[in-house]
């Protein structure tokens, strides 16, 4: 197992490196300049030029590239050149807003994607089913910003149950000692904030995990209609044993294991849908970050901020192929 | 297993049903006495001398002061720390009469020597923050520093001499030469008085310069401790989330209307207005035109509109082709349909320009300006009386993205520029680029022959819109018209008020006579407010103060 992991582990060196590179090139490739960004109609050729000497834009294209693995292996990613924050501090502040909406995106598709793939596969070609299929359809091809604003123009505007911006109402009185809001209203018993917290969350949940939903729901529903077939499962039905236990004991068990594999990969989905979803609810995460960022032509926020979720995505995708093998046995061996 | 699941699926949907249900109406009724707005982001810092953008600016204002203000609404300049003020005769020494009995926030006195140490502050400057993005205004208006950095200007370039303290409530700013637009400017919440007190104990010039050429300080000056003399001070900020600040008890002047403003940052427009519909927000910043649509359809919500303080114009190179003859830019100023123009693309939120300088900006010339009302017979009529022959060919440059204020839409600015021009006798090629992709270099560089580009004032003088522009000979415009920049020196030399705007009206009037450019449009910009908001009187540099504001 261990060895399973180093290997992996050793694996990210090059992904990385080329990924680097890739993010490197990319943002030098977006149309226009930062100097044109930022200066506006004051980028006389004698100012575009200064800029560039500034920020070191006029030096040929492997140095950049070298200036910036060096500076960036030893940890320091630079400084924002729109909010002048150093960008490890913009991650710091920014990262738990983007996985506190993640994880309620992936507890919403969870809990509603299971039971409703397991629902339509239990009740195979019925209208529960096609139902299922239709909502999946929905879900998958609906854009997440589409789905965002109508969810806010419904339950925030139209009926005022729940807030449409922000982690927390301005009015309420919070601490933050970890930045996952929810969290730190139970850490600090402060239980009105948590609450308020939460609500901030639903929408915005909602909107991100609609396509994880979708997904979730398909593959589980795939999965148990496979499982039904199997020997173990038609043996216990033979011995006796009540449908409910075999459907539980055997069937969803068994189910939820190519599910654990989807989880991982929707997490790509949560971050890069977070960008929209954080962009309309105004969460302060990285997602929003790195929308201003590419309007801005921010290169130190881009390089780093992207090679930073990558590096999540990557990790994620890891713990999640571990789990795995905890799960299944059969994984780790082959 | 099948019931089970039936009954969890019900369960949780009831569940989240009650959780949106139960939901408390806090954030839609507002807690008395407070006012939140909705910012385009959060400030970068609040240390006026730090920054150049709006958005930190706005805030800057609540908790400094300066010398002088602009009168509400407009941009006449009043006292504010300063009660009179006096050039000498040789124009060359400025004598500020000050405020007595005004404590900064943290008690100490407002003085000639806190108001000398800013300025001292401003001049000695540390090279690595001289560059524009850090110090744009004291660049523009006072140009140039104590220490010279590399590429910044040194005394001898520079427009300040000093600061002399007076007594302790008088000082003398010293200019190397005549001008008076620099007055305008101290307006300017970077020319704002800090506590040197604070500015000493909270570190406000230590910190480090990135290779990338933003300012991280290493005090807590400009994040946690800013300290002025204004209407509110500075309770907390939690980037992302929101920044609070409370009324100033020990206020000089009349206390503050509201206790606490709240300042939450939204970047996205659309989700502005959203909040601003729901009621978790009071005040929307910038909003579209359709947004502004949107919020005067709801009975609970009303728009503001901003004074126009920009133009935008269509570019004159009198270096290319037949442009410096007169009677070819006239033709083009009669060729150009600028009333459909503003009429069609603005949302109702352009006015249809007759002269660079918009109505607000001193100098304003409200009579004897020539008019060029659309009229593709005389154009083709000049045409000819200039010896062209029809058509003219000229190359007409627009942008194709990034719309600016006074542009929101170019390609189709040009496209109706470019018809009207073309049944005026003009045979015109369009010449596309990305605004930030070297457009605006290339104007700058005086390779476009006609453009699409504007402007937005920095400050509330009329220098900063035509001294800035046709004050010497630039690339962007291409003419050598000693006439027009004797004209504009005399003006920003006058220190008699009266005679300087006299002298700004005949450059106003001059400007459409010589038509450098054609003028065409001065926009407004559109704030919401819940309509239970009173007493926000716009300002047209976006300063405005929150202090007269109520909300009930």
């Amino acid at each position: 197992m261990l060895r399973f992991v180093v290997r992996r582990l050793v694996l990210l060196i090059p992904i990385l490196l080329g990924l680097s590179l890739l993010i490197f090139v990319w943002v030098r490739a977006l149309p226009g300049t930062p100097a044109d960004a930022l200066l506006g109609e004051r980028a006389t050729p004698q100012a575009v030029a200064e800029f560039r000497v500034r920020y070191g834009l006029d030096r040929p294209i492997y140095v950049q590239y070298w200036a910036y693995l060096k500076t960036t292996l030893s940890g320091e990613l630079g400084t924002s050149v729109a909010s002048h924050r150093p960008v490890t501090t913009e991650i710091r502040d920014r990262f738990p807003a983007t996985v506190e909406l993640a994880f309620a995106a992936m507890i919403f598709a969870l809990a509603f994607g299971l039971p409703l793939g397991f629902v339509a596969a239990k009740r195979y070609r019925s209208a529960v089913d096609h139902g299922s299929l239709f909502l999946s359809l929905i879900g998958i091809s609906i854009p997440v910003f589409f789905l965002a604003i109508m969810l806010k123009y419904l339950f925030g505007v139209r009926l005022a149950w729940l807030p449409t911006v922000g982690r927390q109402d301005v009015l309420v009185d919070a601490e933050h000692p970890t930045g996952f809001y929810v969290l730190d209203g139970i850490v600090t018993r402060n239980w009105n904030a948590a609450w308020d917290a939460t609500q901030h969350l639903i929408l915005p949940a909602i909107a991100l995990g609609s396509i994880p939903l979708a997904i979730i729901s398909r593959v589980t529903r795939a999965s148990v209609l496979d499982v039904q077939n199997e020997d173990y499962v038609r043996t216990a039905h033979a011995k006796g044993v009540p449908p409910q236990q075999v459907d539980r004991r055997h069937v969803f068990r068994n189910a939820l294991l190519p599910v654990t594999t989807i989880i991982g990969l929707s997490f790509g989905i949560l971050l890069s849908g977070a960008v929209l979803t954080e962009t309309v609810f105004a969460i302060p995460g990285l997602g929003s970050w790195l929308k201003e960022a590419i309007f801005n032509h921010d290169y130190p926020v881009l390089q780093s901020g992207i090679m930073f979720l990558a590096l999540v995505f990557v990790i994620v995708n890891l713990i999640v192929d571990v789990t795995y093998g905890f799960i299944d046995p059969r994984v780790r061996v082959s | 297993m099948r019931k089970g699941t039936k009954i969890g699926l019900v369960l949780m949907a009831l569940s989240l049903t009650a959780a949106t249900a139960a939901f408390p109406a806090s954030s839609r009724t507002q807690a008395k006495n407070t006012f939140i707005v909705g910012a385009e982001g959060d400030p970068i810092l609040l240390d006026g001398s730090h920054v150049a953008d709006g958005t930190s600016l706005r805030v800057i204002t609540q908790i400094f002061e300066g010398l002088v203000r602009n009168k509400p609404g407009a941009l006449a300049i009043k006292p504010a720390l300063a009660t009179r003020w006096k050039a000498s005769k040789n124009g060359l020494a400025w004598t500020f009469t000050l405020r007595q009995g005004v404590k900064f926030t943290d008690g100490t006195p407002f003085n000639s020597a806190a108001v000398c140490a800013n300025f001292t502050r401003w001049w000695y400057r540390r090279a690595d923050l001289q560059g524009d993005d850090i110090s744009y205004y004291w660049n523009t208006v006072f140009g140039g520093y104590a220490r010279p950095a590399p590429g910044s200007n040194g005394p001898d370039k520079a427009l300040y001499r000093g600061c002399k303290t007076a007594g302790p409530n008088a000082v003398r700013i010293l200019l190397t030469r005549r001008s008076s637009s620099f007055l305008g400017a101290l307006a300017l919440a970077n020319f704002a008085i800090a506590s040197p007190t604070a500015l000493k104990k909270y570190k406000a010039d230590e910190g480090t310069v990135g290779a990338d050429g933003g300012f991280r300080p290493t005090g807590t000056f400009a994040t946690q401790n800013p300290i002025g003399t204004g209407p509110y001070k500075l309770q907390s900020w939690r980037i992302g989330d929101k920044l609070v600040l409370v009324r100033n008890e020990g206020y000089w002047g009349p206390k503050a209307k509201t206790k606490t403003v709240i300042v939450r940052p939204i970047s996205d427009t659309n989700a502005r207005v959203q909040a601003l519909q729901t009621g978790e927000v009071d005040f929307a910043n910038n909003l579209t035109p359709q947004d502004a649509a949107v919020v005067k359809a709801n009975s609970s919500l009303k728009v503001q509109y901003r004074p126009a303080f920009n133009v935008g114009y269509v570019g004159i190179n009198q270096k290319l082709g037949p442009l410096s003859k007169p009677k070819v830019r006239q033709a083009i100023a009669y060729g150009l349909d600028r009333k459909s123009v503003v009429g069609a693309f603005y949302g109702g939120q352009g006015q249809l320009a007759d002269q660079f300088l918009p109505e607000l900006v001193e100098g304003f010339a409200k009579k004897g300006v020539p008019q060029y009302t659309y009229n593709p017979g005389k154009a083709k009529q000049l045409l000819q009386e200039a010896g062209e022959k029809l058509p003219v060919e000229l190359e007409f440059w627009y942008p194709t993205d990034r719309p600016r204020g006074y542009m929101p839409d170019p390609p189709r600015n040009f496209q109706a520029f470019a018809a009207s021009l073309e049944k005026s006798g003009f045979k015109i090629t369009p010449r596309p680029g990305q605004w930030r992709g070297g457009y605006v270099s290339g104007l700058q560089s005086g390779k476009a022959a006609l453009y699409l580009f504007g402007w937005t004032g920095d400050f509330g003088d009329p220098a900063n819109f035509l001294n800035v522009h046709f004050g010497v000979q630039t690339d962007l415009f291409g003419f050598n018209d000693p006439k027009l920049f004797n004209l504009l020196t005399r003006a920003d030399q006058e220190t008699d008020n009266a005679k300087r705007v006299k002298l700004y009206q005949q450059a106003s009037i001059y400007v459409m006579q010589t038509l450098p450019m054609v003028p065409y449009v001065h926009t407004t910009v559109a704030v919401g407010l819940r309509k239970n908001v009173k007493g926000y009187v716009m300002s047209p540099v976006e300063l405005e103060k929150f202090d007269s504001v109520v909300v009930g």
